[in-house]
């Protein structure tokens, strides 16, 4: 196939157990993306998430396996391939315009001090940071530390942009308002992102991608499904769209049952070929058969029009 | 609410300081002649006998013998009679060069030991052996092998200021959060500008706070290192003193020894304001 840009090939991470053998969090994961594409990665905690995100960004290496970013396998960390950490993880003593600065002489060492001033003026307009430039990041909210990052890794114009759960730290009004910059951002730039969250709505609305593992120890992805909803979809009435909620109870049924019993139901599981399903499509039994199982337990939750 | 505060606190600093002088001053007073003598025989004797005044001097005699020598602080009459100002900027010249010297040497050494385990434990037992000792035992081995006293005295001032700062150089290096290495690694900043632009940076306070231990104890050591070498600075004036039984110069020896290391721990508590990053 030509059309992978990124292509995780295989790869596992086990760490030394305590009685001289192995833990294995994951293994034999195969997962791969469009240029352009915006993925997300569900699981609960200890599936190995976060580790396949350091392993994309080059910060963890997989102990078998490799990855392949636009052709290449990558080695170590790149300048292509931008994180935005969970915790902002902003240089303290540097302003605003000092920590995305800081990215941009990384990437271009022999610019002048006026040009790389003016390229990350221009990512902090683009986060809506204007006017704090010369702020401390102390001096800031959750949400503003958190664009900042945003802008810094922007500002060095990555292939790939790794998001570690950016937004769980903040509150729901500041979430909602970074993912819609987000959204807006990678849509224009076209930016491929990869991202790992826990929550379902959030990948419902940035994701084109959703992969869905199971738990860990000895985690696997388990499927892989299609956001079907419109590309023009709207955070405001995201909920109101025919297809959402058959794709939201998807998701929320794979997390509170299937992710547990995936490993001992699926006989036939092939790491190399996980099924793709498109929850709502007529074509996919699979989807079907999940919204059928759970609006027959608990009909009101098939009923978008009670719940907004 | 602050302001007030502060004003009652100096209120409160300078009526202690009232309260000290007045009982110093009335403990050390003559208390009116102690008997007939002859007049040449109380001569001899002085005020201690003749007029039952205290050996030690009162804030009066301290008083006016501090103001005699902060009129002429850099007088030099030969080798035993060298203003107050001379002494100190010995004392503080061997200071400033140990402490350069410790700053030179801990700082380089404490990145590597901060950033390599390895080194960190190779270097250990040396450290645990090395720090406890008291740095004036090194003094006969710094005066045999190097063969000049004041140079001994820089020295031992360097040995005794490397420690702290080595061990909080290595352990504010060692410290610096994860994440602030992984946006380095992330944007390929090379090991040079990583520690320079992330680690130093991020372990200057934990550094300074080193440093400034640093030259409180190398301002300790230095009085009596030169009480042991001789010849000039503030600790050699003590002891100079002591043997001339000027009392009362001791004691403005001691008050200048205060203040001094007052002000060099103020000035790198002033260096650490500047280095430490609210988060």
């Amino acid at each position: 196939m030509t059309d992978k840009f990124i292509s995780i090939e295989g790869i596992a991470r086990r760490y030394p157990g305590a009685g001289g053998g192995e833990t294995t969090i994951f293994e034999d994961l195969w997962l791969s993306m469009k240029r352009g594409e915006f993925g997300c990665v569900i699981g609960h905690s200890g599936c190995g998430k976060t580790t396949v995100l350091n392993i994309l960004a080059g910060l963890d290496q997989p102990s078998e396996g490799a990855v392949i970013v636009d052709g290449q396998a990558i080695e170590g960390t790149s300048l292509d391939r931008a994180v935005i950490f969970q915790s902002h993880a902003l240089l303290p003593w540097r302003t605003v315009l000092g920590n995305v600065a800081y990215a941009v002489t990384s990437k271009w060492r022999n610019w002048d001090r006026a040009k790389v001033k003016a390229h990350a003026q221009k990512f902090i307009d683009l986060v809506g940071l204007t006017g704090s430039e010369h702020k401390r990041p102390s001096e800031l909210s959750g949400g503003m530390k958190q664009r900042v990052g945003i802008a810094r890794a922007l500002s060095i114009t990555p292939k790939i942009m790794l998001m570690d759960e950016p937004f769980s730290a903040l509150d729901a009004l500041t979430r909602g308002t970074l993912q819609d910059e987000v959204r807006r951002i990678c849509l224009e730039t076209g930016q491929t992102a990869f991202m790992i969250t826990h929550d379902v709505d959030e990948a419902i609305y940035l994701a084109d991608k959703i992969f869905l593992m199971t738990n860990g120890p000895g985690a696997v992805l388990a499927e892989i499904v299609e956001n079907p909803l419109p590309k023009d979809r709207g955070r405001i009435d995201l909920h109101r769209h025919p297809l959402y909620y058959a794709l939201r109870n998807h998701i929320v049924d794979f997390l509170v049952s299937r992710s547990k019993t995936f490993a001992a139901t699926v006989t036939d599981y092939d790491p190399r070929n996980v099924p793709v399903v498109r929850p709502g499509k007529p074509e996919l039994v699979v989807a079907a058969e999940a919204e059928d199982s759970i609006e027959a337990s608990w009909p009101s939750v098939a009923r978008p029009s009670t719940s907004a | 609410m602050t302001s007030s505060l502060r004003f009652r606190a100096a209120v409160v600093s300078i009526v202690l300081f009232a309260a000290f002088l007045g009982i110093w001053h009335l403990a050390t007073r003559s208390t009116g002649a102690v008997g007939n003598m002859s007049p040449e025989y109380a001569k001899l004797m002085g005020l201690t006998a003749t007029q039952g005044k205290s050996a030690m001097p009162g804030p009066l005699d301290v008083g006016a013998k501090l103001w005699e020598h902060l009129r002429q602080p850099f007088y030099d009459n030969g080798p035993n009679d060298k203003g107050l100002g001379i002494q100190l900027g010995y004392s503080i010249a061997r200071v400033g060069l140990g402490y350069l010297l410790a700053v030179i040497v801990a700082i380089p050494l404490g990145f590597l030991i901060g950033m390599s385990p390895l080194i960190s434990k190779a270097l250990d037992p040396f450290i645990q052996v090395l720090k406890p000792i008291s740095p004036l035992a090194w003094m006969p081995l710094a005066l045999y092998t190097i063969k000049d006293s004041s140079v001994s005295a820089i020295f031992v001032i360097f040995i005794c200021s490397v420690w702290p700062m080595l061990l909080n150089t290595a352990f504010g290096v060692a410290a610096v959060r994860k994440e602030w290495i992984n946006v380095a690694r992330t944007l390929e900043v090379g090991t040079v500008r990583r520690a320079f632009t992330v680690i130093l940076p991020a372990a200057a306070p934990t550094i300074l706070t080193g440093m400034r231990i640093s030259i409180g104890i190398a301002w300790l050591v230095i009085v009596a290192a030169e009480m042991l070498v001789g010849g000039t600075g503030i600790g050699y004036f003590v002891w100079n003193e002591w043997n001339n039984l000027s009392i009362t110069n001791v004691i403005i020896a001691i008050l200048m020894i205060g203040i001094v290391g007052m002000l060099l721990d103020q000035i790198l508590a002033r260096f650490t304001r500047m280095v430490t990053f609210p988060e």
